[in-house]
């Protein structure tokens, strides 16, 4: 894990445009999940690391594009600016992937 | 300034012996004098009225509150040419008093918009009027003829009647609209940045607002600041309905508690409740009337100043079937785009309804806090938020009726007709080429 | 000077039409799943839409491969411009122009596909909507073209995949029509479902158990006048 690119990103949809298809929470299910209707539900906390391959992914899979990326700024220790979103059920706290490979 | 020795604030508008009458111009000039607005402002004008505005601390009348002087800020600085939206479209259905100021006093939203479109440079002035509400439009057409004919041409003004819908008064909706789009909200990322109407940024404010930016420009902010509280001063109006003697508009200084604003109205049988801030705001405890009808207090109360609308709930009716009556509508009015607006609205009004003829199952009450934490903030706009306040209002004020409701025990007020209304809705259209 | 001969563009030919017409027809299916919003645990959506994108890349590289022998074998004259021009073949021009309609609406989808990000969202769904017609149309014409058509594992590939086209547009039909009537009991309107917008609040206040003052036309809910002040 050395040659960490240190960008971050906050994942937001764009609820007008979003129809449900869901393929951002199979993506991205550290950040989104869906509500009863299939709609995302989306924890405003950045990615970074290895999710951001998968956010990036997700947002050029989403059919509507309804997926936003927004750059977070990163702190000197490579930690990202933790303010949750405002949108969404606020900020909860998703357990650490760091450990766990996957490939995008 | 105390606020337990309010007077009525007679600043928007003048009632003579019972009963007010339309301002002409003449009348307008006589009532409230002239304001001097030049054609072309030179800085020091303009720098002085902003700063006016900015002091005065006027926050938007027309419910989400926004700082009049911010928005007068974001559309200097943006690089296009710019134009002033009048907001008058009431979508709130609770509301009348947009269309009591385009009757009663049209020349004071026009000075108002005139006072706007010289700070920031604009030369063009729409008037947006829901197209059922005739008789005002014709009001403010009538009010822009006696200026054409009086020489006060500087600025170009022309009217538009957008369908009115609960969301075509929201501003991106009205500016959509504009633009020739369906009048529907558009998502926005970035508030600071102004909406645009054919290339042209574009000053969206409330009918009231710019009424108030009209007085201000003539007394001051410190005269404006003589009424109301610190953080909200001034007047506002408020529209009175439900369980009252003489439901209407009533003109009051921010601040005054809500069982003074319910007595001049004639409140004088037993309340449960009181629905304050429109259908998109929020239910008060009848033990809680004593809260001052300003942002803050009231939501400190868990409930918020939105339009100001008050609503008087009689004891004999029952919160539980006058809110699910509300959802539902709220729920028809949905601009339709976003999933959890679209299918979580009506998910809880049927909840709702259920529990109000004492039907509902043992889990709909959990059904519905949950569903309403999961839609909130997931909107392209703030409908489903405005609805989700009222419904966990309601489930707070009303927790015993809610209680009884769910052991399949109904109030007895439920099978009344309810006392919020609603009116007919016409289909969307489009803006004429 | 390629040593081939005409035998073997002939057969090259018949070849990579088959495997077009299979992976065509993989492309077709995969795209109404995905436009179904199929999903399982082990496949799930997003990974099927960009198999539809990639099997259908193959299958354009095989038919470019179809069409490229087919012109080049000189044992029949079908000619440069049939290769865009319908029915523009001395040989056989109706079950060859049948194979280059195909062509078309194949090369409309993946041009306009390629432009996705340029083109309005609507445009890009009108053409891609033609890619239904592509696969009948390649049908046929495989069909038709009768080289290999009266052989039986000819017949019994094509009846496989008509099947499995048949099968996942039923299927497709099914979910579109589970869709709209969840989107009709909400009480929403969807794109494909318009119903008139004060019938419906009307008929949900009206369907409600919960009794209303009936809805009825005009501007708010209020009386009109203003509240006197209190004379001192």
């Amino acid at each position: 894990m050395s040659a960490q690119p240190r960008i971050a990103v906050r994942f937001r949809v764009d609820p007008v445009a979003c129809d449900a298809y869901g393929y951002c929470a199979e993506l991205l299910p550290e950040r989104v999940t869906l509500d009863e209707w299939g709609y995302p539900v989306v924890d405003g906390t950045p990615v970074d690391g290895d999710l951001v391959a998968f956010a990036t992914r997700a947002a050029a899979e989403c059919p509507r594009r309804a997926v936003l990326l927004e750059a977070v700024p990163v702190r000197r220790q490579g930690q990202p600016g933790s303010a949750p979103d405002g949108d969404g059920p606020g900020g909860r706290n998703v357990p650490s992937v760091g450990g766990f490979r996957r490939h995008p | 300034m105390s606020v337990t020795t309010l007077a009525t604030a007679e600043r928007l508008l003048f009632v003579d012996g019972g009963a007010a009458s339309p301002l002409d111009l003449s009348g307008h000039i006589a009532t409230h004098g002239a304001v001097a607005i030049p054609t072309r402002g030179d800085h020091s004008w303009k720098a002085g009225m902003f700063r006016a505005v900015a002091e005065s601390g006027l926050l938007g009348r027309g419910g989400a509150g926004f700082a009049a002087a911010a928005k007068w800020d974001a559309v200097y600085r943006d690089p296009r040419r710019p134009m002033v939206v009048v907001n008058a479209m009431e979508g709130e259905p609770a509301s009348d008093k947009d269309r009591v100021l385009l009757t009663y006093s049209p020349h004071l939203i026009l000075d108002g918009a005139e006072v706007a479109a010289a700070v920031i440079g604009a030369s063009e002035i729409v008037i947006c009027i829901a197209d059922h509400n005739g008789s005002a439009a014709s009001s403010i057409e009538a009010a822009i003829g006696e200026r054409r004919q009086a020489g006060m041409t500087a600025r170009r003004m022309s009217v538009e009647r957008p369908p009115g819908r609960y969301v075509t008064g929201e501003e991106s909706a009205l500016v959509s609209w504009l633009n020739h789009r369906p009048a529907l909200p558009i998502l926005r990322i970035d508030k600071s940045v102004p909406l645009n109407v054919a290339r042209r940024s574009v000053l969206v404010h409330n009918a009231e607002t710019l009424c108030q930016i009209a007085l201000i420009a003539r007394h001051g902010p410190e005269w404006f600041r003589q009424a109301g509280t610190l953080e909200a001063p001034g007047s506002t109006l408020v529209t009175v309905t439900g369980a009252v003697r003489s439901p209407g508009v009533l003109e009051v200084e921010l601040g005054t508690p809500v069982a003074e604003i319910l007595g001049r109205a004639g409140a004088d049988v037993d309340l449960s409740a009181v629905l304050v801030g429109g259908y998109g705001g929020a239910w008060l405890d009848a033990s809680r009337l004593a809260t001052p009808y300003a942002p803050g207090p009231l939501a400190d109360a868990g409930a918020t100043h939105g339009v100001g609308v008050v609503i008087a709930l009689p004891a004999t009716s029952c919160g539980i079937a006058e809110t699910a009556q509300l959802v539902r509508y709220m729920a028809g009015e949905s601009a339709g785009q976003c999933g959890p607006c679209v299918f979580g609205l009506p998910a809880i009004a049927d909840d709702l309804e259920q529990l109000a003829i004492g039907r509902a199952d043992v889990e709909a009450l959990d059904r519905i806090q949950r569903r309403s934490a999961v839609i909130v903030g997931r909107g392209g706009c703030r409908h489903p938020d405005g609805v989700v306040r009222v419904v966990r209002s309601a489930l707070e004020v009303f927790v015993a009726d809610a209680m009884a409701h769910a052991e399949g025990r109904p109030c007895p007020g439920y099978d009344h007709p309810t006392v919020l209304t609603f009116p007919e809705s016409p289909a969307t259209g489009r803006r004429s080429p | 000077m390629i040593a081939t001969s005409s035998t073997a563009l002939w057969y090259t030919t018949r070849a990579t039409g088959i495997v077009a017409l299979v992976l065509l027809t993989g492309t077709l299916v995969l795209g109404i799943l995905t436009a179904g919003r199929m999903r399982t645990r082990s496949w799930p959506a997003f990974a099927q839409a960009d198999l539809h994108k990639r099997v259908s890349l193959l299958a354009m590289v095989f038919l470019a491969f179809h069409v490229l022998t087919s012109v080049l074998d000189t044992y029949v004259n079908v000619g440069w411009a049939a290769v865009i021009v319908p029915f523009a073949s001395p040989y056989r021009p109706v079950w060859t122009g049948l194979g280059t309609v195909g062509v078309d609406l194949i090369l409309a989808v993946a041009i306009s596909s390629a432009l996705r990000q340029r083109i309005r969202a609507r445009t890009w769904r009108g053409i891609h909507w033609l890619a239904y017609g592509s696969w009948p149309v390649a049908m046929s014409h495989s069909l038709g073209m009768g080289t290999d058509a009266s052989k039986l594992w000819m017949d019994g590939l094509a009846g496989v995949c008509s099947l499995a086209v048949i099968g996942s547009l039923v299927w497709r039909i099914g979910e579109y029509r589970k869709s709209r009537d969840r989107a009709i009991s909400a009480g929403a309107t969807t794109r494909s479902v318009s119903v008139r917008a004060s019938e419906r609040i009307e008929t949900a206040l009206s369907r409600s158990p919960v009794r209303s003052i009936p809805v009825r036309p005009g501007p708010g809910g209020t009386t009109t006048q203003i509240i006197e002040r209190d004379r001192p």
